[in-house]
């Protein structure tokens, strides 16, 4: 069904469009982060919608890479949120 | 690695090791230091006695390294680089025992001796550099070996003077890596070759090597201190005597006199620089800089800096022997690097020993000095009348030659009568000078009598350095057509560039 | 052989693992680490020397479908460089924290750094490029977090930000190339690809997301803050290492990957971008109040030097001319890696013995610590350009480049940025040598000596003995 691939790989690409803006406007450091994870996940929608081969299966490649991004991109937030938190504990310090 | 091979390296390294030790001794390790100091010194002119006997003799000389593909390292020794090897190895020798005695107790002594050996180190390798980015690379180290020690007494003015110096220089070395570029684009690898080697490059080549001629005239130029690129030369005066003696006799004005000298003669070739139009306007500025530098010396009261813009005009000998084509010409120029050097040197120790002894930097502080120091102030006399061409002084030799030179090619007409106009304003400066010290009476207490007079007038440090130079000034000038003396050596350069 | 290959990414990584175990054993653990790293990043290295490279498949899966290793000539250069300055880094960083500081957060986040810069240089496939670009952006940052203070956190938060989105932008370009030719292997997509619609778009979202990493002006708002407030090792990684590990990515893909697609106006847009790098980046170095400031703006500058190489390649026809650059490029590549971690371990040393590094309150330090006063030096010498130095060799190659190919106008670029250089150079040591006195508290030989070996490295060694280089990464990029 290419109708099915075109609407969730537009759905990806609105998602990382609109993440990525969040990410470099200005705003609260949190709600970055939240944006850059919208964007991310736009892309892996992209990435999974590209794999979807209707009748002829998957392609199993961009799941394996999806799986390994999210982890990735678990591993990012958390970071993230570890640094916002010891700034907001330095300047409390301050 | 056979001597052959291994022969211009040896020399470059006898006084690069010696320095680099130096730098990590405490400043306590005062005979250690003076004994590194001397057996590098000693080491070198060794060295150079066998290299002069090998060339003589018709041996080749030669060190090459790869750097990158194009850019060879070349340590090469050819009559040219011989003569100035011997010059800055044997100067460094009397002047490593004056500096040794002049900063006696002096602070940061392991800085200064380490700085200073590197200079030497540079000035012998730009000295052997047998291709134009060997003498860039020894050109460029010259310039940071002697920042430190322009700026060694750390005072404001020497701060400022050292910054000057800097920003003239390696704006010049910009200019000069820029015209070495292009020319190994348009020619490939340059080697120094008698006769030069661009003669045979197509015609519709020749307006982009007058603008490379012109590149690397100015980036040498700045070290020559040829008008107007000079301003920095007088404010590096502040360096303390033995650095002024080095930077204005062998290591800096006199590496940029001898790039002048090897570009015209081994890359471009002295007919091809003459065809190209670009002689005469060599020989313009240098005839410019020999008037203004000697007027310009005239108004100075503080010793130093007029020897310095003694230094402007007598330089810019070199540059219009240089200009005034046939050999004649080129045995005056060559010849006067020597003599310039050994002049110069002798009249920055004596300056030195004046400041150093009695407090004495100006002219007018000078009157009777010559029965105060009488051995110190000959020097200074035999090196002054050299200066102004009096025989049987070196100079006057160097200045026969550039008069006989001069009709030679043909330009008699002007080149004679600044001849002239220079001897005539040296003697305007240097005889008033040496009225006072040897005819006029004391009439006031030494500004500061730092040394008193003993058996000796001063240290004895102090005072056998600035009396050999005289002697050999005035050895060069009477025995001028012995075997192995530099005009008979300058014959012999001559005779290779034009091939006679 | 190949083995070798993993080896250089797993030993760091065990290392990381190791000093996560045993904290108290960080420092034995980390030099050891080290010093294993360095034998095998210099096993690769002879091993690429004749000019061949290596290929290493893990768990023997097809080119691909699993984690492809490859090292050819300028791989094996970058390989060798860090491990050399990370072994540098690593002896310092043992003396500079203190016992019981921050030591313990610094040796697995070093360690997990270096091997992911190592995997980097290693990775044959765009998706682990991926993975190590994330990796190494985030052991930067909470790298640069480590000082505490409220201004490096702030500053490691803009750089996580820039990071962040700049690996978005990567993997936006890696899901378009794998849509479209539907393979990551660099081999196979460099043998398909096309210049149209999608390559660009790729080459585009890729070029400016690593750009940003690499901070390229005027991407580079982020660096000097982030460098100029992480401790001195940290710093010293950073600069000499981090960025150009992107900078290194950006040359890859442009020269081997995207080399149908890439134009000579694509290389000149990256060409004027360096300029501006270098012009601005010297000039802010100059106007620097402190010390490590001036190092991370002159980081920025340096950088500008590499991609002013870009147009020149996208032009040269194989052949000599072109491998002249591309040593070039690889030599001042080097001899910054050596300089800068140079620079910033003395800036540490002179930061620790005065307390603070401004410029103008440095008078005395010539006399308390003449080694590292040396060492700022000759650094400066590589950072100048002037020789004997890597650097001049690899200006001498972008000029004679910016000659043969007709493009006269780097050249005033190179100068000028040469001779600030000297000016930001000079001013510190100007100051450096200048009257103040100073108590004389001698450092351990642990503080000094290693960036004392690496201003050796940038300057003797690289402005002497490169000559070897050129052989090494001539092939690159050509056309096959």
């Amino acid at each position: 069904m290419i109708a099915t691939q075109l609407l969730y790989g537009l759905l990806g690409v609105a998602l990382f469009a609109l993440g990525v803006r969040g990410t470099l406007a200005d705003g609260p450091f949190l709600r970055r982060v939240v944006a850059w994870n919208v964007a991310g996940a736009g892309l892996f929608l992209i990435f999974v919608a590209g794999a979807y081969g209707g009748a002829a299966g998957a392609d199993p490649v961009p799941h394996a890479l999806v799986l390994t991004g999210i982890v990735v991109a678990v591993s990012a937030t958390a970071l993230a949120l570890a640094l916002a938190r010891r700034l907001k504990e330095a300047a409390r310090d301050e | 690695m056979t001597l052959a091979t291994s022969l211009p390296l040896l020399i470059v390294l006898s006084s690069l090791i010696p320095g680099l030790v130096i730098f990590f001794l405490p400043e306590t390790a005062h005979r250690l230091r003076t004994s590194l100091n001397m057996l590098g010194a000693v080491t070198k002119l060794a060295l150079v006695a066998v290299l002069v006997w090998g060339v003589s003799q018709g041996h080749t000389y030669e060190t090459a390294w790869q750097l990158a593909p194009g850019l060879h390292l070349v340590l090469h020794a050819d009559a040219l680089s011989v003569l100035f090897v011997v010059l800055s190895s044997l100067l460094w020798l009397v002047t490593t025992v004056y500096a040794i005695g002049y900063l006696e107790g002096s602070p940061h002594r392991s800085r200064f001796f380490g700085f200073f050996s590197l200079c030497v180190t540079a000035t012998v390798g730009l000295a052997l550099a047998g291709n134009l980015v060997t003498f860039i690379i020894f050109y460029e180290a010259l310039t940071l070996a002697t920042y430190p020690l322009v700026a060694h007494r750390g005072t404001p003015e020497a701060i400022r003077g050292a910054r000057i110096y800097l920003a003239y220089t390696l704006g010049g070395g910009a200019l000069l890596l820029l015209g070495a570029i292009w020319l190994q684009h348009l020619a490939g690898p340059v080697n120094f070759v008698y006769g030069g080697v661009l003669d045979a490059l197509p015609p519709e080549l020749h307006p982009q090597l007058r603008w490379i001629f012109l590149l690397l005239m100015v980036g040498l130029g700045v070290k020559a201190a040829i008008v107007p690129l000079h301003g920095w030369l007088p404010r590096a005066m502040v360096a303390p005597a033995p650095v002024s003696a080095l930077l204005h006799a062998v290591a800096v004005v006199k590496a940029g006199a001898f790039g002048i000298v090897r570009v015209v003669y081994d890359v471009y070739g002295v007919e091809f620089t003459a065809r190209l139009g670009l002689l005469t306007a060599l020989g313009v500025m240098a005839a410019i800089t020999i008037v203004y530098g000697s007027v310009m010396a005239l108004y100075q009261d503080n010793l130093k800096k007029r020897l310095a813009y003694s230094t402007v005009s007598q330089v810019s000998y070199i540059a219009l022997g240089t200009a005034l084509f046939g050999p004649l010409g080129t045995i005056g120029g060559v010849v006067h690097l020597v003599h310039q050097g050994i002049m110069k040197i002798t009249l920055f120790f004596a300056a030195g020993n004046y400041a150093e002894t009695l407090g004495v930097h100006r002219v007018r502080e000078m009157n009777g000095i010559g029965r105060r120091m009488p051995g110190t102030t000959v020097a200074f006399s035999v090196a002054a009348l050299g200066m102004i061409g009096i025989p049987p002084v070196a100079g006057f030799v160097s200045k026969w030659y550039l008069g006989l030179g001069a009709v030679n090619a043909g330009m008699a007409v002007w080149v004679v009568p600044v001849l002239v106009a220079s001897s005539v304003l040296n003697a305007a400066y240097f005889l008033p000078i040496l009225y006072r010290a040897w005819f006029r009476d004391a009439t006031a207490p030494w500004p500061a009598e730092h040394i008193p007079a003993r058996r000796l007038e001063t240290t004895g440090a102090l005072l056998w350095p600035p009396v050999i130079t005289a002697s050999l000034a005035l050895l060069t000038g009477l025995f001028a057509s012995a075997p192995f003396s530099p005009l008979n050596w300058a014959t012999l350069i001559a005779s290779r560039e034009y091939g006679l | 052989m190949s083995d070798l290959l993993v080896w250089v990414v797993a030993l760091p990584l065990l290392g990381a693992i190791a000093t996560v175990a045993w904290p108290r054993q960080g420092r034995a653990l980390g030099v050891a680490t080290a010093l294993a790293t360095l034998g095998a990043a210099l096993g690769v290295l002879a091993q690429v020397m004749d000019g061949t490279s290596v290929h290493h498949e893990l768990g023997g899966w097809s080119p691909g479908l699993g984690i492809g290793l490859a090292a050819d000539g300028m791989a094996a250069a970058f390989l060798a460089m860090t491990a050399v300055v990370a072994l540098a880094v690593s002896i310092h960083a043992t003396a500079y924290f203190a016992p019981g500081s921050r030591r313990e957060g610094f040796w697995p986040l070093w360690l997990l750094l270096w091997a992911a810069l190592n995997a980097l240089y290693l990775s044959a496939d765009l998706f682990n490029l991926y993975v190590t670009l994330e990796l190494l952006g985030m052991a930067a940052v909470a790298l640069a977090a480590l000082g505490g203070g409220r201004a490096a956190l702030e500053a490691a938060m803009r750089y996580l930000v820039v990071g962040l989105v700049g690996s978005l932008g990567f993997l936006g370009g890696v899901a378009i190339l794998y849509l479209t030719y539907g393979s990551l292997h660099l081999g196979t997509l460099a043998a398909a690809l096309e210049a149209n619609t999608a390559t660009w778009g790729a080459l585009v979202l890729m070029t400016t997301g690593v750009l940003a990493k690499a901070a390229l002006f005027p991407l580079h708002f982020w660096l000097p803050p982030a460098h100029a407030n992480a401790p001195a090792p940290v710093s010293a990684a950073l600069s000499a290492l981090v960025v150009k590990a992107a900078a290194y990515l950006v040359m890859r893909l442009w020269l081997d990957l995207f080399g149908p697609a890439v134009t000579p106006a694509a290389g000149m847009v990256l060409g004027t971008l360096g300029a501006g790098a270098v012009l601005w980046g010297s000039w802010q170095a100059l106007r620097a109040a402190r010390l490590k400031l001036l190092a991370a703006y002159s980081t920025v500058a340096q950088l500008g030097y590499l991609f002013m190489f870009m147009p020149l390649l996208m032009v040269q026809a194989p052949g000599p001319a072109r491998n002249a650059a591309l040593g070039g490029l690889v030599a001042m590549a080097l001899s910054h890696g050596f300089a800068k971690g140079a620079l910033f371990l003395a800036a540490g040393a002179v930061q620790q013995h005065a307390g603070h590094d401004r410029i103008r309150d440095l008078g005395g330090t010539a006399r308390a610590l003449p080694a590292t006063t040396f060492t700022i030096a000759l650094a400066g010498v590589a950072l100048i350009g002037l020789p004997p130095s890597g650097a001049f060799l690899g200006k001498w190659q972008l000029m004679a480049g910016a000659i043969d190919a007709g493009q006269w106008f780097w050249i005033p670029v190179v100068l000028a940025g040469s001779l600030l250089a000297a000016a930001y150079v000079f001013r510190l040591l100007g100051h450096a040598f200048g009257p103040g006195e100073r108590a004389n508290a001698p450092f351990a030989i642990t503080i000094e000596a290693p960036a004392l070996v690496l201003a050796l490295l940038a300057t003797a060694a690289l402005g002497l003995g490169a000559a070897p280089l050129w052989p090494l990464v001539g092939g690159l990029g050509a056309p096959s």
